[in-house]
């Protein structure tokens, strides 16, 4: 165990230096930014040739990502088009977008798994239909709709809360927001286990331990739910990345200053550092997120061995 | 944990149905006989030593005759059908011009000849709902199709061998996780100009394969520690009869659930690619523009956002109908 | 496993307890007569010769007053700082700084606060993004050359005179030069800044009705209002705070629920509900800004001579009137010239100078683009950038217009940019085939403004690179002109000749808007669509 989580970790490496070669190469592919920074009007000549060399945008390609990794291992993140150090901007972005993730993650795992196992035991009834009645809702009506029409609900029809987060973000004020980020995945999970419940309420071992008389509780949630779960936690897995990276309407919507907002902006703004930095970040996330799922099978299955 | 797999012989009538409606503790124990028909129940339960012809019926031909008596899959394959149907004739049903507006007529509701009323623009709700099927449909259908089909095969190739491909494999997956989509669009799609939409299935293919090759690794690896794979091995079966006749089969539900979610955000992902530009060349008429067009103005003119919204809904609905049909003929625990 | 669960139940359950306990506190505390604002992060430094777009300038315009400031109201500019600004020859003018100004910090404004600063924004080594109006200073092309290193640091057309007194030469005769002072980039700058830069962006200090209380970038900047200031427009509450907002729907919401007092931005689709909403608390005026299309004179295919009527014939197939009503909700307002109604007829503004080339006549509009030889093509395809402003909307709106007018569905489409530099790019790079969107803020409300950088030859926002002598002679002719009454005839005769040509289709004048919580009062907008902080009554 300790040899494999020690190779996944030098496994590292190599997906580092691949990502953020992958993405300064995208960023720019996407063309000079320099443009974009004068708002509706050209920029004088002179001014965008100062402006490129100061972000080193009149080097070779190589000579650019060379700087900017040596700059990133001495803690160096670069600045972004509006004076400032993206180390800044991803101290303020990070630690939000982590609470809303995991707030999202909660509502996944809770209520996901929580609708899965109802509707797996409840097939065809009313419970079950209900709940696929408003899966098809939450995958039909963007984001951007739910979000606009729980605001004026929830935050100016009755007051229960403010309709955007507060520069702080607590937890408290993430409920919200969470649900409406982890909305889609939501419904993938619920249906994840649904269906993996189903296939399994038939295995021997369910009715080796309904023979043997176990309480019902005990059958579901030990022995039905854990062989169940693989599925969904992979897919939880899979969703980290796209919570953090891609809450990009969520953020806007209840005015978050998050990962999603600062990565959007960068790219939209074509400002390599910038989107280089947090897509760093996040890589890392993913790889340590995919470990976490890996070590998690040998957990749910003891059959699983990772060497 | 053995698996009564349909060419390793049983001697049990299985029971029919999907099941769904017994509560588990009571009937688990009874579930060695006969149950009650569940709502996908179908007709009676044949032996399953061998077909009526004598030869022995695979896996997948049992499924088949399964699903051709499951109404849960008649359903959706007939709405399917009709999807499909509209797709490629759409002025079958909607004669009128989908880019014919009038923006005097913007945000109204039904008229005479307009029974879904008009979008902001003043044009026929109705004519472009059905008219945005073609668009929609094929990226909805094509893409994940693409998806489940990279994802699952690499993913269960991964599963099951392990070791060096896997790595290789799975560190690629977490260097395309990283990719933000927005990045990804603008990059890749602005070199292309194409009219058709295989650009955008190409794209969406390219980003989303990375999911389904998770989920069905962790499937694979999982499925792969039962009793009756165990089993076959010892046997001496090959690798591929392995994983294709033991471990495919039923690795192969989360990779049905995931793929069916997937085709409606998908066809929602279309629009994001179109409104920056790179997806769809315009005047391009599609659930998800419409979709998105209509969304600030929900307040006002909801019946624009809630007939292409439907229509992507119903879409969705009945692939995950028919996914579930296909995962339950494929289960011979049901039979 | 069971434990496992319970701790999931218990960790939701805590949640659910934050939710509670968040609920409680729903209105922030906000102490005394200081109101909230929405403000959108600004995109360059917080200096004056930096800022270049109006979020930036909303802050600026609270700490800085320059020598001259435009009315509120009526957008003439007014002496602030300016005792006196004297010329005899339209080139060379002695600037005279009133007395008893200071910076918020204690430091007089001295002739010298300004030469440093315009010196500061026209070096080459600062990149100043406003740079480029300190050109019509002598010796602007040693600071600030267009190749090779600057061999000058500071303008030789800056001369301090005395402690309050400096002169100010020009390259050439410009008689409204002293109207364009009051932009933001020509604002003085403290020692404290040249000092430690980077403190003073940390905490700007200026010397303005508002000082600067504290600014977390990215979120929000309190500004308290300045006891001793000395200028006559004294802030009438005690405080703003700006709070950035990603989306102005967020911010609109807000307004609604109690959370912010001022939003100045309703989101389009809100603007059907807002009068009901805001029960009345909406204003909506206009600013100085015109929207147009603009076409790319260097393609071969809009020189021809037929291109002239295609391009009258496009204005013509575009129903203004319809479109600013259903899509914009008033506002907008259907052009008629090519400047802005802020400008007032005595500043140039003459509505329907362009005449029937901007009146909807869908037949004439046919008829003249067949007799120009059809569209180049077949079809025209307005190219607009899809990352901000919501453009599609309107340039969706627009082609279903010219279609209609046209008899055919494909003869304009709408053709999205990914991100505004890509746009920029392609203008700049001469690759557009066909009209795109322009929108053109006033920098300060003068007829020359809207003019001169955006069809004089080469000018710096000539985007369509379009030229024609005759307009470029008059308006030589107007900047020489020292009586003001007559430059705006000639700058009028000059716009006739875009008119003949339409080198840009003129759109529409774009208002301000904004929408106000119950404990505010006298909320009004100023030409530039900035709401005029210091005259807010709060309670």
């Amino acid at each position: 165990m300790g040899r494999y989580v020690v190779r996944r970790l030098l496994q590292m490496v190599p997906v580092f230096f691949g990502a953020t070669l992958l993405i300064f190469l995208m960023v720019n592919v996407m063309g000079d930014p320099i443009a974009g920074l004068c708002g509706d009007r050209a920029c004088d000549t002179a001014t965008a040739a100062q402006l490129r060399r100061e972000f080193g945008l009149d080097k070779p390609l190589w000579r650019q990502y060379a700087t900017y990794l040596g700059n990133v291992f001495t803690g160096d993140f670069g600045t972004a088009f509006n004076g400032r150090p993206v180390l800044e901007l991803m101290a303020s972005a990070f630690p939000v977008t982590l609470r809303l993730t995991v707030v999202a993650i909660l509502f996944e795992i809770v209520v996901g798994i929580t609708l899965g196992v109802v509707t797996g035991l409840r097939r065809g009834r009313p419970v079950d239909t209900s709940v696929l009645v408003l899966t098809l809702v939450v995958i039909a009506v963007p984001t951007f709709v739910t979000g606009l029409l729980l605001q004026l609900l929830l935050g100016v029809r009755w007051g229960w809360i403010r309709p955007s987060v507060s520069p702080d973000a607590t937890l408290g004020e993430l409920i919200v927001p969470g649900l409406v980020l982890a909305s889609v995945s939501l419904a993938y999970v619920t249906r994840l286990t649904r269906t993996s419940l189903v296939e399994n309420r038939r295995s021997d071992y369910i009715r080796t331990a309904v023979a043997k008389g176990l309480p019902r509780r005990r059958i579901v949630v030990r022995h039905l739910l854990r062989n169940s779960l693989i599925p969904v936690v992979t897919f939880i897995g899979t969703d980290i990345g796209a919570l953090m990276g891609g809450a990009i309407v969520t953020e806007r919507i209840f005015n978050i200053h998050g990962v999603g907002y600062q990565l959007y902006q960068g790219i939209l703004r074509q400002n390599t550092q910038t989107v280089v930095g947090f897509v760093t970040v996040l890589v890392l996330v993913f790889l340590a997120a995919n470990l976490l799922v890996d070590l998690l099978y040998a957990v749910l299955d003891p059959r699983i061995r990772h060497a | 944990m053995p698996e009564r797999r349909p060419d390793e012989s049983g001697q049990t009538v299985a029971p029919t149905g999907t099941g769904g409606a017994m509560d588990l503790a009571t009937s688990e124990a009874r579930s060695l006989e006969r149950t009650p028909d569940g709502p996908g129940g179908t007709g009676p339960a044949a032996p399953r030593l061998s077909a009526p012809g004598g030869r022995p019926r695979s896996l997948w031909s049992d499924a088949w005759r399964d699903l051709r008596r499951n109404p849960v899959f008649l359903v959706s394959a007939l709405v399917i059908c009709f999807l499909v149907v509209i797709a490629i004739r759409p002025s079958l049903i909607a004669p009128g011009n989908p880019l014919a507006c009038d923006l005097a007529r913007a945000q109204d509701g039904p008229a005479p000849g307009h029974p879904f009323g008009f979008d902001g623009q003043g044009c026929d709700v109705y004519t472009r709902t059905v008219h945005g099927a073609r668009a929609s449909v094929t990226v909805g259908v094509c893409a994940t199709f693409g998806v489940a089909l990279l994802g699952s095969v690499l993913g269960g190739l991964a599963g099951f061998f392990g070791g060096i491909g896997d790595a290789v494999l799975s560190r690629i997956t977490d260097v395309f996780f990283a990719v933000p989509v927005v990045l990804g669009g603008l990059v890749l799609l602005s070199v292309i100009t194409s009219d058709t939409v295989w650009p955008v299935v190409g794209f969406i293919v390219l980003l989303g394969w990375p999911q389904v090759f998770r989920v069905a690794r962790g499937s694979v690896i999982s499925v792969a520690q039962h009793d009756y794979v165990q089993a076959a091995r010892a046997l001496g079966a090959s690798p591929a009869r392995v994983l294709l006749r033991h471990i495919a089969p039923n690795a192969v539900a989360p990779v049905i659930v995931v793929a069916t979610i997937a085709l409606g955000t998908y066809i929602a992902l279309e629009a994001t690619l179109s409104y920056l530009g790179v997806g769809l060349k315009p005047p391009s008429v599609s659930w998800g523009v419409d979709i998105s067009a209509a969304s600030p103005y929900v307040r006002n003119a909801p019946h624009a956002l809630l007939w292409p919204a439907g229509a992507l809904a119903l879409t969705v609905l009945a692939f995950i109908m028919l996914g579930d049909a296909v995962r339950d003929a494929l289960d011979p625990r049901l039979r | 496993m069971r434990g496992v669960a319970r701790a999931r139940w218990a960790a939701g359950a805590a949640v659910v307890l934050l939710a509670l306990a968040a609920c409680g506190g729903g209105a922030s505390d906000r102490g005394g007569r200081v109101l909230t604002s929405s403000w959108g992060d600004p995109q360059n430094p917080l200096e004056p010769s930096n800022t270049n777009e109006v979020q930036g300038g909303k802050v600026l315009d609270m700490i800085f007053r320059g020598l001259k400031r435009y009315d509120p109201k009526t957008g003439k500019a007014e002496n602030m700082l300016a005792e006196r600004i004297e010329t005899t020859d339209s080139r060379h003018f002695t600037i005279t700084v009133k007395s008893g100004w200071t910076f918020s910090n204690g430091e007089p404004v001295t002739a010298r606060s300004f030469v440093d600063a315009w010196n500061y924004g026209a070096s080459l080594r600062n990149n100043q993004k406003n740079a480029h109006f300190f050109s019509y200073i002598e010796g602007y092309d040693k600071v600030h050359p267009e190749t090779g290193p600057q061999t000058a640091d500071t303008l030789s057309g800056l001369k301090v005179t005395g402690p309050r007194t400096f002169t100010v030469t020009l390259r050439q005769k410009f008689s409204t030069f002293p109207d364009t002072l009051g932009y933001v980039a020509f604002a003085p700058l403290p020692r404290a800044f040249f000092t430690n830069r980077s403190a003073w962006l940390d905490k700007p200090v200026g010397n303005g009705p508002y000082v600067v209380e504290s600014y977390t970038k990215g979120a929000q900047m309190t500004l308290r209002k300045w006891d001793a200031y000395p200028g006559p427009d004294k802030a009438r509450n005690d405080g703003v705070t700006l709070i950035v907002y990603t989306d102005s729907n967020t911010a609109y919401t807000d307004v609604l629920a109690g959370n912010l007092d001022l939003v100045d931005d309703i989101p389009a689709g809100q603007l059907k509900n807002v009068r009901t909403d805001l029960d009345g608390r909406y204003i909506n005026t206009p600013a100085g800004i015109l929207q147009t299309l603009v076409f790319p004179h260097y393609d071969p295919q809009w020189r021809t001579s037929g291109a002239r009527k295609v391009r009258i014939g496009l204005s013509m197939a575009i129903n203004r009137e319809q479109i600013t009503r259903t899509i914009f909700r008033g506002t907008r307002t259907p052009a008629t010239d090519w400047t802005s109604p802020v400008l007032g007829t005595d500043g140039g503004y003459k509505p329907g100078l362009c005449g029937s080339a901007c009146r909807y006549d869908p037949a004439a509009a046919r008829r003249l683009i067949q007799e120009g030889g059809g569209l180049p093509g077949g079809q025209v395809r307005i190219t607009y950038n899809a990352d901000t402003g919501s453009h599609k909307q309107w340039v969706d709106a627009v082609c279903h217009s010219i279609n209609n007018a046209l008899g055919n569905d494909k003869a304009c489409v709408g053709e999205p940019v990914g991100t505004f530099a890509d746009f920029r790019n392609r203008i700049g790079r001469h690759r557009m085939t066909g009209p795109f969107r322009a929108g053109w803020q006033m920098d300060y409300p003068l007829i020359q403004n809207f003019l001169q950088p955006l069809y004089y030859t080469n000018a710096s926002s000539n985007d369509g690179k379009w030229s024609n002598k005759t307009f470029d002679r008059l308006v030589d002719q107007a900047n020489a002109e020292s009586d003001t009454a007559r430059a705006i005839r000639l700058f009028q005769q000059a716009e006739e000749v875009v008119r003949d040509d339409m080198a840009a289709i003129p759109l529409w004048y774009q208002n301000g808007s904004a929408g106000y919580s119950a404990r505010l009062h006298d909320v009004t907008l100023n030409p530039f669509s900035v709401p005029v902080y210091d005259r807010i009554r709060v309670g």
